[in-house]
């Protein structure tokens, strides 16, 4: 019995064993499948929200509400030509009226958009990416061609959203760790239900001069055993229900759900939660077992 | 000869009881076999746990292996165990394991490999008579068969010290004598064996045996001999 780290066949018989047989492995699955997938939006939102911030960060949108049309068209010239000699301006392009009109024509209809109809000149800016770049020189040189003009930074308008998706990631992390609590709450008493059912196993071989540490490899075997088990049946689970609301969210083409990606590095991290599961759920039943054996002589 | 067990002053309680043992005070030397006996209720079965280390005694001075067993840490305990065979009134033999696997569990624990425990778990059962139920459970067995498996694993790995709390109450006359047998080679090997028993036809059985007598907790050495050296020297 001695070898921790490799029981033999017989050494695993020592505790009958039961697997499956139980609710452990289940209980573990289906706090396995939770986690995954509150790990997997979590990961999620962090993307959308990284992209949405470097996105949103460098863009402006200038709104050019002359009425003359002439007059809008030279002082949006006039700015591009301005906007495009700052240095911070990465590119500056007028929204063409085409484009403008198509947003309009859900509310106003095809007929609404005659020539009469003043619209405003609108010019996307982006600018070079920088730690925090400076948007005053643009509303200096924009304020002084056309004083009546407005400046809108794209970042201000979806902060909300922003701090919306920062609240989720913070909630799926709150899930997280919640159920990392539960898990190893379960395992808890799973070993101390164990340890009560074999109780009389144990006493013998405490007596035949069995260590705790050789007691206690039985048991974290087991139990790791059953993680493991569980950890797979939740992650395989929560991989199908994760591509088929990947699936969905494609089909939906919105930018902001679109960019909602795993990435690699969280697909790994994903894959690596059964192994992590298995590795505390091995530890927490370690610790309890060794506590308990501890009241024993 | 060499103490190998020695008993000062001991007391046990269980709880906030009576003391179940009072002031008991014997050694026993290496290669000694000794009987105890006493009625039921006088403490034997309090006496055997302690000498087998499931139990500390609530006072006095214990020492196996000269080692003091009283302050020994928890952790040591196992080693010691290891070199004390017990056959349990109960015999508490593992209900999930074959009659094989309980007769060698003294030996995986002590980490023997599976191939080296094979050949003198098949012996042990052969002598015990027990071979052809090698793959049999403990319920599938009579309560003779179990005390002898009891007895096989308690002697397999031929420990220093052999206690057996009632070793042959559910056996024939014919496997007693046999079992007793057993301890007697086990003793002229130089194990220690402590047998407590009511039978008092075994007594006769083991020529030079030391018979160690409780009566209500307090062991009766009225001329000393069962202290070591013997204090009494009428006795020696």
């Amino acid at each position: 019995m001695v070898n921790r780290f490799r029981p033999s066949a017989a050494d695993r018989r020592l505790l009958p064993e039961g697997r499956l047989a139980g609710p452990m492995p289940w209980v573990i699955a289906i706090m396995m499948f939770l986690t995954i997938l509150a790990a997997a939006a979590g990961i999620a939102l962090a993307g959308s929200a990284r992209n949405l911030g470097k996105d949103l960060d460098a863009r402006l949108t200038v709104q050019l509400l002359e009425p003359n049309a002439g007059l809008r068209d030279a002082q949006a010239s006039q700015i591009l030509i301005g906007l495009r000699r700052l240095a911070v301006v990465k590119t500056a392009e007028a929204v063409p009226q085409t484009q403008l009109a198509a947003l309009l024509e859900p509310w106003l209809g095809s007929e609404g958009l005659d020539g009469d109809l003043p619209l405003p000149l609108l010019i996307d800016v982006e600018l070079k990416r920088t730690a925090a770049p400076d948007i005053a020189v643009v509303r200096e040189l924009v304020a002084m061609i056309a004083p009546a003009a407005r400046i809108d930074q794209q970042a201000q308008w979806l902060q909300p959203l922003s701090n919306l998706l920062k609240s989720l990631i913070w909630l799926a992390i709150g899930l997280v760790t919640l159920m990392t609590v539960a898990t190893s709450a379960a395992v808890v008493l799973a070993a101390r239900a164990a340890l009560n059912t074999h109780r009389a196993t144990i006493d013998v071989l405490h007596l035949l001069g069995s260590s705790d540490s050789q007691i206690a490899g039985l048991f974290q075997r087991r139990i790791a055993l059953d993680a493991l088990f569980g950890g797979l049946a939740g992650l395989l689970l929560a991989l199908i229900v994760i591509l088929l609301i990947g699936d969905r969210m494609r089909a939906i083409g919105s930018e902001l759900l679109g960019s909602a990606g795993l990435g690699w590095g969280g697909w790994l991290l994903l894959l690596t939660l059964p192994l992590i599961g298995a590795l505390l759920s091995t530890l927490s039943a370690r610790i309890t077992v060794l506590r308990a054996l501890r009241q024993i002589l | 000869m060499a103490t190998i067990v020695q008993f000062e002053n001991v007391g046990l309680r269980y709880g906030t009881g009576a003391e179940t043992l009072s002031d008991v005070s014997f050694s026993l030397t290496k290669g000694g076999f000794y009987f105890l006996t006493g009625a039921s209720g006088a403490g034997k079965t309090s006496l055997l746990k302690l000498l087998y280390l499931s139990q500390r005694p609530s006072r006095g001075l214990i020492r196996l292996f000269n080692e003091d067993m009283v302050t020994l840490p928890r952790d040591r305990l196992p080693l010691f165990r290891r070199r004390i065979g017990v056959v349990f009134q109960d015999f508490r033999l593992v209900p999930h394991l074959s009659a094989f696997d309980n007769v060698a569990l003294p030996l995986r624990v002590a980490g023997g490999d599976d191939r080296d425990i094979e050949k003198p778990v098949n012996e042990m059962l052969a002598w015990v008579g027990l071979s052809n139920r090698a793959s049999a459970r403990p319920a599938t067995l009579s309560g003779g068969e179990q005390q002898r498996v009891a007895i096989a694993r308690a002697v397999i790995a031929r420990p220093d010290i052999l206690v057996a709390d009632e070793p042959t109450g559910n056996v024939d006359p014919e496997m007693a004598a046999r079992l007793l047998y057993l301890f007697d080679g086990l003793n002229k090997l130089g194990t220690t064996v402590v047998v407590a028993t009511h039978d008092l036809h075994l007594l006769s059985r083991i020529g030079g045996a030391t018979m160690m007598r409780l009566d209500n907790g307090r062991l009766l050495d009225p001329t000393g001999m069962l202290r070591h050296p013997p204090q009494n020297s009428v006795v020696n």
